[in-house]
């Protein structure tokens, strides 16, 4: 069955709230409007408002509650309207439900997902186009997800719910409706803290999630075609924690190491991908590592200003060219 | 002048009589609290003097009246996220004594396992949530486990203790107009203890009564002597009672005087002296010991039977800790993640 990935993430809900009974979902809009984006759709109807609540603009409230029903045995699914406004449930995310089970010496558990719609390229501007995973990404206690496929928005979702642990699942806005991909119709589920490697390759890898493996794939395409050389294409999935082996592998495997994401250069978590190579497989290099991704500045609104500052094929597809030169 | 919609609570005892006359047992076991608490209090504090406690102490000495009042009607199940001062709180809803002591130590059987301080560390299968050192945020947790009771159709309710420092945070107004629209049985309890660190409420707010800011939220505020435990004891019972009904949200803000400086390191300089002498003048505990000897109890006789009692246990959970080891080094990546879900929400892991 083709579905699009905004209703991968439906599905997943729906089936979940159909599973467990203690799975509910809380946010602002979620239930009438079934969410800004739709993604909450038809829960309000299927599961009634005692498990689809509607909340006022409170994103502190929103994510401490959560914390509350969650230590005492519900799974909520807050979501946060945009990934911009997490901000606003910063210290309910970092210091209440990170530290929870450790304060309470592995006496507690926290099983709740934060959902948060990133992600720029749809005019968004300042406030509405923020990647924010690298807030989330050093604090211990997290976890922290990226799908970037219609089937790992699904299967990943589903495994978040029943972790147990405070997760971000980042879902990346701009895949909401562009991406269609045909998955089975049963049950299934994709597991967290494991990278994919999206196509295998001998001459150099991408190491890449969330939006930019559309791009980097199509770009490696363009390359591949055009060039003659043969890249592999590693999607982390999750960031927090990473997969240290897949990332490894891939560089022993190739030697040249591109990584790419949406979120800005500085501070991203391609410094802590590149880190790991040059501290366990600098000996396996050809080349430095190189970094695409989004400039130094803010997500500017005018198409100009956006389109200079974001990583895209092109962008990409030159960034492999000069490694592959190098 | 509160409010007109925010209730003052009449003195006791005549009021509390009226309202809920404890039994003799129960008024005992009361009076052991706070002379439990008190002992603890003052045990901890000569023994962070001889640095056997790391970290700061934060001691709620003069406070205790609240703690007792507040947790005397509460039920196992209940949920309690209790304040960086709120040491009865832990000792009324049944944590070990040993373990708290041992948590103040950094010790190993500490309730957080040495990994944090003071009173963050929780006890969450006897409904005691650690809080951060964020005060205020616990209040969003709190109403998240009362919409919990809520949609399970739970007996239960939850507590929320604030000071009147924290009622100044975004997370205070969130947790309390979110509980108001959904009429959730959690219990807002502020201790007005007069101070933010050095800050003095004339400084922090511009109204009489935390309590007054209740109405704004769609649920009735109260104001109560916090020095006076049996003017705690009638609120709590009546408010917990209405709450266990379906009643929703409660402020009660106790009135009260932080004894001690923020910290036991903080000589709190920055206030008058006298407004201290005024305010031990009116102690919790000669307060309720002048009730039970008017009831005709043998006031001596109690006492130090109380005092041994207290003193017993507080000298155990000396032993306790002080026997007790440090974390290994080794323990400083554990109890980080929980195992994926399984039945009980307080997942060990297989500690114990």
């Amino acid at each position: 069955m083709e579905i699009t990935y905004i209703q991968a993430i439906n599905q997943a809900l729906h089936e979940e709230m159909g599973r467990d009974e203690n799975v509910f979902v809380m946010g602002e809009d979620v239930g009438e409007l079934g969410g800004a984006f739709k993604v909450t759709e038809g829960l309000l109807a299927k599961f009634g408002e005692e498990r689809v609540i509607d909340t006022p603009i409170s994103e502190a409230l929103i994510v401490g509650a959560g914390i509350g029903a969650a230590v005492m045995g519900m799974h909520p699914v807050v979501e946060m309207q945009f990934a911009d406004f997490i901000s606003c449930g910063f210290d309910q995310i970092v210091n209440m439900a990170a530290t929870l089970r450790y304060r309470h010496g592995g006496r507690a558990a926290c099983p709740l997902v934060i959902r948060a719609p990133s992600g720029a390229g749809v005019h968004g501007a300042l406030f509405h186009s923020q990647n924010p995973e690298a807030w989330f990404t050093r604090v211990p206690g997290l976890k922290v997800v990226t799908p970037a496929t219609v089937y790992d928005a699904k299967g990943m979702l589903k495994s978040a719910i029943r972790d147990g642990n405070p997760v971000v699942y980042f879902e990346h806005k701009r895949l909401y409706r562009s991406l269609k991909q045909d998955i089975p119709e049963g049950e299934f589920t994709v597991p967290l803290g494991v990278a994919e490697i999206r196509q295998p390759g001998t001459d150099l890898s991408i190491i890449t999630y969330g939006g930019t493996l559309h791009q980097s794939l199509d770009a490696a395409r363009i390359v591949e075609k055009e060039d003659g050389i043969s890249i592999e294409v590693v999607d982390l999935r999750t960031l927090l924690p990473l997969d240290r082996n897949a990332i490894l592998e891939t560089a022993k495997k190739t030697g040249k190491v591109l990584v790419v994401h949406e979120d800005r250069l500085t501070g991203g978590i391609g410094g802590e991908v590149a880190a790991i190579i040059a501290e366990n497989a600098f000996e396996y290099l050809d080349a430095p590592i190189r970094r695409v991704a989004a400039m130094d500045t803010h997500t500017a609104f005018a198409p100009s200003l956006e389109q200079a500052i974001l990583p895209n094929t092109n962008k990409i597809a030159d960034a492999i060219r000069n490694l592959a030169a190098y | 002048m509160p409010d007109a919609d925010t209730r003052e609570e009449a003195p006791s005892p005549a009021r509390a009589k009226k309202v809920s006359a404890p039994s003799v047992e129960h008024e005992l076991q009361l009076y052991y609290w706070m002379k439990l608490i008190r002992a603890f209090e003052d045990r901890v504090a000569r023994l962070s003097r001889q640095n056997k406690i790391f970290g700061g102490v934060y001691s709620g000495a003069g406070q205790e009246a609240i703690c007792t009042g507040i947790c005397a009607p509460l039920q196992p199940g209940d949920f309690v996220a209790p304040l960086h001062r709120d040491l009865g709180v832990f000792l009324m809803r049944g944590a070990d004594p040993g373990r708290l002591m041992a948590q103040l130590m950094a010790k190993e059987n500490g309730l957080s396992r040495g990994k944090d301080s003071g009173l963050h560390g929780g006890d969450l299968e006897n409904g005691i949530f650690g809080s951060t050192s964020m005060l205020g945020s616990s209040l969003p947790v709190a109403v998240g486990a009362a919409l919990k009771f809520k949609m399970k159709k739970d007996k239960n309710i939850a507590v929320a203790f604030f000071g009147e420092g924290a009622a100044s945070r975004g997370d205070v107004h969130e947790a309390m107009n979110f509980a108001g629209v959904h009429k959730l049985p959690v219990l807002f309890v502020c201790e007005n203890n007069r101070f933010a660190y050095s800050t003095p409420l004339e400084k922090q707010m511009a109204i009489e009564n935390v309590a007054d800011r209740a109405r704004a939220y769609g649920f009735p505020g109260h104001v109560v002597s916090g020095n006076d435990l049996l003017a705690v004891v009638a609120v709590s019972d009546r408010l917990v009672d209405r709450m266990r009904k379906g009643g929703g949200p409660e402020l009660v803000e106790c009135k009260t005087y932080r004894y001690r400086g923020h910290s036991e390191h903080d000589p709190a300089l920055y206030r008058d002296k006298n407004e201290l002498i005024e305010w031990e003048a009116r102690d919790p505990i000669p307060q309720y010991e002048f009730f039970l000897e008017k009831k005709g109890h043998d006031l001596k006789r109690i006492r130090e039977e109380v005092d041994e009692r207290a003193k017993q246990v507080v000298q155990a959970a000396v032993e306790f800790a002080e026997q007790d080891a440090m974390p290994d080094p080794s323990e400083a990546m554990e109890d980080l993640y929980a195992p994926p879900l399984s039945g009980s929400p307080f997942s060990t892991n297989g500690r114990k």
